[in-house]
């Protein structure tokens, strides 16, 4: 690590973040229905919570990866970084431009050619029209739609759908990149290219977050892993490591000690 | 990606920087966030625009010719059937029910867009106003479209085009900002329940018969006219009708209620659906 790192900003500071949501204990979709129980005062509340004070530092060029089982807060983690969810507690500070390689395809219409999509797509990120403009061939070029570019994309196959979103999603020049496991391209000629300019941003020094159910993933891509569980953070280090103790935990129910005394384990209840 | 020593030489990007607990005030940070993606705002409407072109052949045509057949079946039942006496009942009839498509379309079309929206804002930030004045956008592209058939009758029935016709961008201005405002509160419960546009549309159907557009004000018995007077829409589809029918600028009283109506709209449904922005996003 070089020797300013540690004066430098870290690109993702999460403190003591908390995000608490109430349900309803039944569900209560209808505004009339609302209305009426809200006249007879009879709506009570659940209270969620899906992270427990966290706080977690990344430093720009850190590659993440958080692991931990489903309602572990992963997701709600990826999303107060993203912007989509504000912290109920705590605060988040993210610096610089953010790709979120999640859900690729959001927002594509069927109807309109792959070339509207594709500036459509590029504003709902944030970039201008005249901006999409300048990058189309590349990006059609990437996606290898080129031909294709101004057929509707309901005429598109699956795979050269995502190839596209892919395509104008990894187009910027991100700062720091969020990425979802469920992040599937197309055939395996794809993926590698997929790779390769992951692999690019990699060595230009870009810091990635990284959800994934897929531990051997995160001990190759990864050089630091998060364990989530419960909302609150159970270990954070060396990818193998935690890897390591998050399958022990998985097999025995039971949360692993640290290997250096002195830290506490999270035991649990039940 | 293979496993790689994390780089040595990395700068620390100077892009935007995003606090969460930087002190913002919703309704000033939510009105630089919509400035922010106004981009974003032309690009959905014409995503709107072209997709309702583009789904059907009759599209455009469509726009133009569903007021056109409402105005005939009604000049039938008011002309000819109820025997009122509404000199070119048409152009009357339509100077005031292409204003109120035109807030009923955006109004309504916002509610829908709560679905669009909640579906992007999942995963990515983007400020949900955004669908709302895309929804109103889509409205006026419409309602300037539907202007067409407007001059046509205007032709066919002989009656005069008056220079006051300019004065209607104001009223457009001021129905924008009406239906932005009751759109913003209409997208902010569709984002929370299911059946607000069920309900609100529902809704819309007697507000319009309570809106003096087959009727003329006058017509009312006086006993019964603080229904009208207390209802919005009777001054802004005033201020918008006149001009064309008439031939007068909107009287300064109706002028005055219309540019109030508008302003406490926009600022209430903006101060409401700020103060729901916390809720966003939380939840599965």
């Amino acid at each position: 690590m070089a020797p300013d790192a540690q004066t430098e900003l870290p690109a993702i500071q999460l403190e003591g973040v908390s995000v608490r949501y109430r349900v309803p204990k039944e569900v209560v979709s209808s505004i009339k229905e609302y209305a009426i129980r809200k006249l007879r005062g009879r709506i009570e509340h659940d209270e969620l919570v899906a992270l427990r004070g966290v706080s977690v530092s990344v430093a720009p060029g850190d590659r993440i990866g958080v692991v931990g089982p489903n309602g572990a807060g992963k997701s709600t983690m990826m999303k107060v970084i993203a912007r989509v969810c504000r912290p109920s507690e705590g605060r988040v500070v993210v610096r610089g431009r953010v790709a979120p390689l999640l859900q690729l395809g959001i927002g594509f219409h069927s109807e309109l050619s792959g070339r509207e999509n594709v500036v459509l797509q590029g504003t709902l990120l944030g970039r201008s029209r005249a901006e999409m403009e300048t990058r189309l061939g590349e990006i059609a070029a990437f996606a290898e739609v080129e031909a294709f570019l101004d057929a509707p994309v309901r005429t598109y196959s699956t795979g050269m759908v995502a190839r596209l979103a892919f395509a104008t999603a990894t187009d910027v020049d991100p700062d720091i990149l969020l990425i979802d496991e469920t992040l599937s391209v197309g055939d395996e000629r794809f993926v590698t290219k997929c790779y390769e300019r992951m692999a690019g941003f990699r060595d230009r020094g870009k810091t990635f977050f990284l959800v994934s159910h897929s531990l051997a993933e995160v001990e190759k891509s990864c050089h630091r892993a998060i364990w989530l569980l419960d909302g609150e953070v159970v270990a954070d280090g060396e990818p193998m490591e935690v890897c390591e103790r998050y399958r022990e935990w998985a097999r025995n129910g039971a949360v692993a000690p640290l290997p250096n005394p002195g830290t506490a384990a999270v035991s649990l209840a039940g | 990606m293979t496993s790689a020593p994390r780089p040595t030489d990395v700068r620390p990007a100077d892009g935007p920087v995003y606090d969460s607990a930087r002190v913002e005030i919703p309704i000033v940070s939510e009105a630089m966030a919509l400035w922010e993606y106004r981009h974003l705002v032309r690009e959905l409407v014409a995503r709107d625009v072209k997709v309702r072109y583009k789904r059907s052949v009759l599209g455009v045509a469509w726009t133009m010719l569903n007021p056109l057949l409402n105005m005939a079946a009604l000049t039938v039942v008011f002309s000819v059937i109820l025997r009122q006496d509404i000199v070119h009942f048409p152009v009357y009839f339509l100077g005031g029910m292409l204003f109120w498509n035109f807030f009923a379309q955006s109004t309504g079309h916002a509610a829908s867009l709560s679905v669009d929206a909640a579906e992007t804002t999942r995963r990515i930030y983007v400020p949900r106003s955004v669908f709302v004045v895309a929804a109103v956008g889509v409205g006026l592209v419409n309602l300037a479209f539907s202007l067409v058939p407007l001059a046509l009758i205007v032709v066919v029935t002989r009656h005069p085009f008056h220079v006051t016709w300019l004065f209607l961008p104001v009223a457009v201005l001021l129905g924008a900002m009406f239906s932005t405002g009751v759109g913003l509160v209409v997208f902010t419960l569709a984002s929370r329940f299911v059946d607000v546009r069920e309900t609100y549309v529902t809704l819309l159907t007697p507000w319009l018969f309570l809106t003096p557009i087959v009727y003329t004000p006058s017509l009312v018995p006086e006993g019964y006219r603080w229904i009208v007077r207390w209802n919005p829409m009777t001054y802004l589809v005033e201020v918008f009708r006149a001009p064309i029918y008439d031939g007068w600028l909107p009287g300064w009283k109706t002028l005055s209620f219309a540019v109030v109506v508008a302003v406490v709209s926009l600022g209430l449904g903006w101060a409401f659906y700020a103060s729901r922005i916390e809720e966003y996003g939380r939840g599965a």
